[in-house]
């Protein structure tokens, strides 16, 4: 296949343990390390596979996002990527949105298949995958994780509640990917060196004349109910009168 | 007047848990009139077992062989299709309900409300994002139709000894041939199910092989618990996937929850936040699973957790 265009988020690493601002208004994101959505990073792994593999030429990478998307952008290019395209714009946009922005790329770049990560580990949606699926009346594989790639078919194994379930899906199609499709790769010194070299275009999304669905609006944030730290039992005889105590055994 | 419509979950021969979660999600809406879609093949005993669910009103049976298996892209347009007339749609956030919703509500032209976990009004719910680090309360514009996923473990089960009316549906919808079902394999268990267990044991990373995850499965079976495992031992292979339990697991909310050699990383612990009592057995004292354990024990899991067996067997 010609294209492969990937999704690359950027969000609040996932190590961070975030704090919602004192007037909850949203999280506190100022000085605080942000990174590639971890399963978009599993997602672009996937695609440099299969371009090694000779099953794709070009592999993609886009972000909906201010312009410091750039440096994930570049972190994607040093993995692999060929090319970059960041989609300016100074507000967050919800899904529907995002996926309407990712359907009229797909037209202007031809792609015949998209991988997008489950969800973004900031909102944690996981909306935008299905919802290009439908806009672009085509297969979707969500929660991935092994893809193989047979000519103008992918058959995808789906990690759900049961167990593993495999579909096949005609191409062109969306697929997003789960934690255990694969290990992306890390960016050795020369390869982003190399990457700023390479293209990373930047589309005003007024450019796209994308009509923007009405959003869900956020009201308020808050910290969640915290738990109590309990006690420490000395040992198994203290740890099981405590737990009969509460008629748990 | 609320007019919601729940999309059944089921395993093709009787009703996943989930969906009493949703209706009861759906009975925190106020004046609510509640119905339930089942997309089956042969699914009269599954629409029967729907009836049965107090608060509903109607259960709209569309049977089919094209509905055999969930599969999103097939249930989507018949959904749609069925959709006029509703002010809410409810699935569950189980895979099955976050792979079908959000087609749903990309054809309707709205965006959805993830992980539902508290009903402020008909349009103003509660739901958590980062890992749920942060809660944030979101209104749905009031013109257009509520898609929503609902978060299980916030709600509990309604009842069952109603018996609403079932009705055969035929719709007019385009069912695509694109995708296709081949094969599911599905973890044989005689266990409680992890979902719905009262009991949860987990074991993490420390376990350090399959043959040491045995322990964990002698426990949970003399606590007659159900079996979990954090992200590190599934990736690890000692477990299955359908045992992760986390952020990007599954979400529990058992009355008891026994994390063994777990470290507690935030991803694991949005998934037992909801547990009745959590206990903790690990070497390392200053691990953050201690910061959320009502009861805590520093040690050799290897040697605490054949003794608790025995002592709890005894
Ligand atoms: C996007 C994303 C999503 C994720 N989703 C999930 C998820 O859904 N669920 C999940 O669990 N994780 C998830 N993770 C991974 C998470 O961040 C942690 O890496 C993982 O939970 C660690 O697993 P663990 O506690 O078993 O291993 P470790 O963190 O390695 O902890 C092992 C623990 O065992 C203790 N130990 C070692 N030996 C012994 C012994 N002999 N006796 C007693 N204690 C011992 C150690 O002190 C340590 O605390 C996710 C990560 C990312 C990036
Ligand atoms: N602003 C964005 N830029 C690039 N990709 C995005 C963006 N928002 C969502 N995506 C993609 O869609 C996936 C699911 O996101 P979500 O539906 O928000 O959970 C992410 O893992 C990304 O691959």
């Amino acid at each position: 296949m010609e294209r492969v265009l990937v999704g690359l988020k950027r969000v609040v690493d996932y190590n961070v343990r975030v704090r919602i601002r004192s007037d909850g208004s949203g999280v506190e994101t100022d000085g605080v390390k942000m990174s590639i959505n971890p399963f978009d990073e599993i997602a672009l792994e996937e695609a440099l596979r299969m371009k090694e593999r000779g099953e794709a030429n070009e592999v993609v990478v886009v972000s909906i996002g201010g312009s410091e998307c750039q440096q994930q952008l570049r972190t994607g290019l040093a993995m692999g990527a060929d090319r970059a395209i960041l989609v300016e714009t100074a507000e967050s946009v919800n899904p529907l949105t995002g996926a309407r922005i990712f359907l009229e790329l797909i037209k202007r770049e031809a792609a015949e298949l998209v991988l997008l990560g489950k969800q973004a580990i900031d909102d944690d949606n996981n909306q935008t995958g299905q919802m290009l699926a439908a806009l672009w009346g085509r297969p979707q594989a969500t929660f991935a994780s092994r893809i193989e790639l047979n000519g103008s078919t992918a058959k995808v194994t789906r990690e759900v509640d049961v167990g593993l379930e495999t579909i096949e899906v005609d191409l062109p199609a969306v697929i997003t990917t789960d934690l255990r499709l694969n290990e992306p790769r890390y960016v050795k010194l020369p390869d982003i060196m190399k990457a700023k070299k390479k293209p990373l275009d930047q589309i005003p999304v007024a450019d796209l004349a994308v009509e923007s669905a009405a959003s869900i609006t956020a009201v308020t944030f808050e910290p969640p109910e915290q738990r109590q730290k309990g006690i420490i039992v000395k040992d198994v005889a203290e740890l099981v009168a405590a737990l009969k105590d509460k008629g748990l055994v | 007047m609320s007019k919601i419509l729940v999309i059944a979950e089921h395993d093709g021969s009787s009703l996943n848990l989930s969906t009493a979660k949703c209706i009861a999600c759906a009975t925190k809406l106020a004046d609510a009139k509640i119905d339930v879609a089942v997309f089956a093949e042969d699914g009269t005993d599954i629409a029967n077992e729907a009836a049965q669910l107090d608060s509903v009103s109607k259960v709209l049976l569309v049977d089919s062989p094209s509905n055999r298996y969930p599969l999103a892209a097939i249930i989507a347009p018949q959904l749609v299709a069925m959709a006029d007339g509703y002010s809410h749609l409810l699935g569950p956030s189980t895979t099955f309900g976050k792979d079908l919703m959000p087609r749903v509500a990309a054809l309707l032209g709205v965006n959805q409300i993830s992980d539902v976990m508290t009903v402020l009004g008909t349009h103003k719910f509660k739901r958590p994002i980062y890992a749920g680090n942060a809660i944030l309360t979101v209104e749905a514009p009031d013109d257009r139709p509520v898609v929503a996923t609902v978060r299980t473990a916030s709600f509990s089960a309604v009842g069952s000894g109603n018996s609403a009316i079932v009705e055969q549906v035929s719709l007019d919808a385009d069912i695509p041939d694109h995708t296709r079902f081949v094969e599911l394999q599905a973890g044989q268990s005689d266990r409680p199910d992890l979902q719905t267990a009262t009991k949860v044991v987990s074991g993490g990373r420390a376990l350090g092989s399959s043959e040491n995850f045995d322990i964990i499965f002698k426990l949970a079976d003399a606590l007659g618990a159900g079996v979990g495992a954090s992200r590190a031992a599934v990736d690890a292979g000692y477990v299955a996937n359908e045992m992760q339990v986390g952020q990007t697991g599954k979400i529990i909310a058992p009355d008891l929850y026994i994390a063994i050699g777990i470290s507690g990383a935030i991803q694991h612990l949005t998934g037992i936040k909801d547990a009745g009592t959590i206990v903790a057995i690990n070497k390392d004292e200053d691990a953050p699973i201690f910061e959320v354990a009502d009861l805590g024990i520093v040690g050799d899991l290897f040697q605490i957790v054949p003794e608790l067996e025995k002592a709890i067997g005894s």
